[in-house]
């Protein structure tokens, strides 16, 4: 029962990161219907960038943090600007063959500079984070990226459900053409909906490389994990990303915990399959109508 | 014997057939018999080892490349499983070779076989889903058959890989990079005949209709899920057929290379050689061929520049960052590929002097 409870914090914990991670994703995917494939390597750049400026700059984190929060919201403006924008309106297969490029891109960049080894930042979590019940231990930063998750959640609900650019930006996802014609400002929604979801997979990448250390393997393939914790969720659902996370997150650790530990990474893609067959739209996405 | 026709000051087709010819002109018939000679008759015998090897790698990446494009640019289903389909069509083989001891003219094309059935089971779930879901779906099923792959020790032996056999016909053995060559060249010219053929039967022509609009195409009395079915099908024969090949050219295989980077590298060969296009397959798979082994080589000198050393810079990454960018370049610059750009070429000799 112990082992149980063990694996079912670990797993919901692991989730919580997945949906984090997520949540970028769905950003990019809910105002412009974009795959974003290059998304592990913005969790990596976030975190490299925090990384460098952490111990290498010596600035105090929290500057850091900041900074590193605003130097990859200009990167997703960069992004959208030079190579998402002269593909509006093109096939499929050329935005996701796109972003596939800017990953191979990013990634190239990143072993050039930083190479594939293994960092890990400061300690600076304060210890009383920690929460233990009795024999289960969850560790800070778990705690952390539960109240980060939360508060992203509340965020987002909010700025998608009150503000004018939130509107904009679902209007946009479900039909370009007539926002367009109602005078949405669609490359503005756009752009804005890459430089938050940069800023949202930096801040993600850093949680991550808290708890995991920073490498731009292990970042990238979470960027993959990706997939099935949003087609779970529904593909253009903030709450639905988080819940599916928590998800696949328990289902990995069950499986590593009770069948094999080889199985673990398959799973989750197992699980996709399944979800696609049966409920395409996710568990909260939206069903598209389609006419001819 | 009849008059040798020129190509036409505009479109004076008759009838259907006319316009089905794969020969406009009997130039074009011409310079691929004489494109054929030489490169039976001469390239082997004159180029060195090296691009012996490198035309051989480029044989087979052509063949899983007109497989890729028969789904991606006629049937417009995108598949991120090929690289995995490739595998399992070298594995198939392996298998077949080591334990049935059957020889490489049935190994080969029941890989083939085999491959197609893996990728008609990958391909259920286009039956009711299309774009990024089928991405997606495709995806899973890489990973999930390079998990088997991995761990189905008692056929694949795992991370150990298998040796094969050299291939074996009558009492001649095949080795060596040239005999390869004709191998694998006779292979890919029937597969492109092929190829161009079922673009023109009617089974193309469906094809096509469930690219343009597949609801349409469906109003029209085209079985679809019959159809993408039947294109995956296709597809991952091409595919599985290279796998093979690659697998006898390889001599040992492990599971390694059949990774989403493989796949990543295949559709980005039918984007540069342009989509919809047999020929561009062709040209994609060379592109990213020498593309290939033109970064490896580079890599190779900057490694060995003193001031790049000295900065304890590793240039490896390198090759990983100039692909991306070759990708993002050409979807930016040319979405229609090197066969767009061949076709201005022609186009301008054509209609010299007045071209534009």
């Amino acid at each position: 029962m112990e082992f149980f409870l063990q694996l079912l914090v670990n797993g919901v914990c692991v989730g919580l990161l997945y949906g984090i991670s997520a949540m970028g994703f769905v950003m990019i995917f809910k105002s412009s219907s974009v795959l974003n494939f290059a998304h592990g390597e913005l969790l990596a750049l976030g975190a490299f960038f925090f990384l460098s400026l952490v111990t290498w700059a010596k600035l105090p984190i929290i500057v850091a943090f900041i900074l590193t929060l605003i130097g990859c919201f200009i990167l997703g403006f960069l992004i959208e600007r030079f190579f998402l924008r002269p593909l509006i309106g093109e096939k499929l297969i050329f935005v996701i063959m796109l972003t596939v490029g800017l990953a191979a891109m990013f990634k190239g960049f990143i072993l050039l500079i930083w190479g594939g080894n293994l960092y890990t930042y400061p300690e600076f979590l304060p210890e009383a984070m920690g929460l233990k019940f009795g024999s289960i231990y969850i560790a800070p930063v778990y705690s952390a990226t539960l109240i980060i998750s939360v508060i992203f959640l509340v965020l987002f609900g909010l700025f998608f459900k009150k503000s004018a650019q939130g509107i904009y930006m679902r209007s946009v996802a479900d039909n370009q053409k007539a926002a367009l014609s109602l005078g949405v400002h669609v490359r503005r929604v756009f752009a804005l909906s890459w430089a938050i979801a940069a800023l949202v997979a930096s801040m993600s990448g850093i949680v991550l490389g808290i708890i995991n250390g920073v490498n731009v393997h292990d970042l990238s393939s979470i960027g993959l994990k990706v997939f099935p914790v949003v087609i779970l969720g529904g593909l253009d659902s903030i709450g639905g990303a988080i819940i599916g996370g928590i998800i696949i997150g328990v289902l990995e650790t069950f499986t590593g915990g009770y069948l094999s530990p080889s199985l673990r990474d398959v799973v989750p893609y197992i699980v996709l399959v399944f979800i696609l067959m049966v409920k395409p739209y996710g568990l909260f996405g939206l069903v598209e109508i389609e006419r001819v | 014997m009849r008059k040798f026709s020129f190509h036409p000051c505009g479109n004076y087709h008759e009838n259907y057939a006319q316009e089905l010819n794969i020969f406009e002109t009997d130039f074009g018939r011409v310079c691929l018999g004489i494109f054929l000679t030489l490169l039976f008759f001469v390239a082997p015998f004159v180029v060195s080892p090296y691009m012996l090897y490198i035309l051989n790698t480029i044989g087979i990446a052509a063949i899983a490349a007109i497989g890729l494009n028969i789904l991606i640019g006629y049937t417009g289903q995108i598949s991120l499983g090929h690289g995995a389909f490739f595998g399992v069509g070298a594995y198939a083989a392996a298998i077949m070779a080591t334990r049935l001891g059957v020889g490489f003219y049935i190994a080969i094309p029941v890989a083939g076989i085999i491959t197609a059935l893996v990728g008609m089971i990958i391909g259920i779930p286009s039956g009711r889903l299309k774009g990024l879901y089928l991405t997606i779906a495709t995806l899973a099923g890489q990973f999930i058959i390079e998990y088997v792959l991995i761990q189905w020790d008692s056929l694949t032996k795992g991370t150990m890989g298998i040796t094969l056999p050299a291939p074996q016909i009558m009492n001649w053995q095949i080795s060596g990079d040239k005999a390869f060559f004709f191998l694998i060249f006779v292979s890919l010219v029937l597969m492109t005949w092929f190829a161009v053929n079922i673009m023109r039967s009617k089974y193309g022509r469906a094809f096509i209709a469930i690219r343009d609009n597949d609801r349409a195409a469906e109003g029209m009395g085209i079985p679809i899920f019959k159809y993408k079915l039947l294109s995956f099908g296709i597809s991952s024969f091409y595919a599985g057929f290279a796998g093979a090949l690659w697998a006898y050219y390889m001599v040992s295989i492990t599971t390694e290379p059949f990774n989403l980077g493989l796949s990543v590298e295949y559709i980005a060969m039918v984007i540069i050689g342009g989509m919809g296009n047999i020929p561009g397959a062709i040209f994609g798979a060379t592109f990213i061929t020498l593309l290939n082994e033109f970064l490896r080589f580079l890599t190779g000198v900057l490694m060995n520049v003193g001031a790049i050393t000295s900065l304890g810079l590793n240039m490896a990454p390198l090759k990983e960052f100039v692909f991306g960018l070759v990708i993002v370049l050409f979807i930016l610059i040319e979405p229609k590929g090197l066969a767009e750009i061949w076709r201005i070429i022609r186009s301008s000799f054509r209609l010299w002097p007045f071209s534009y």
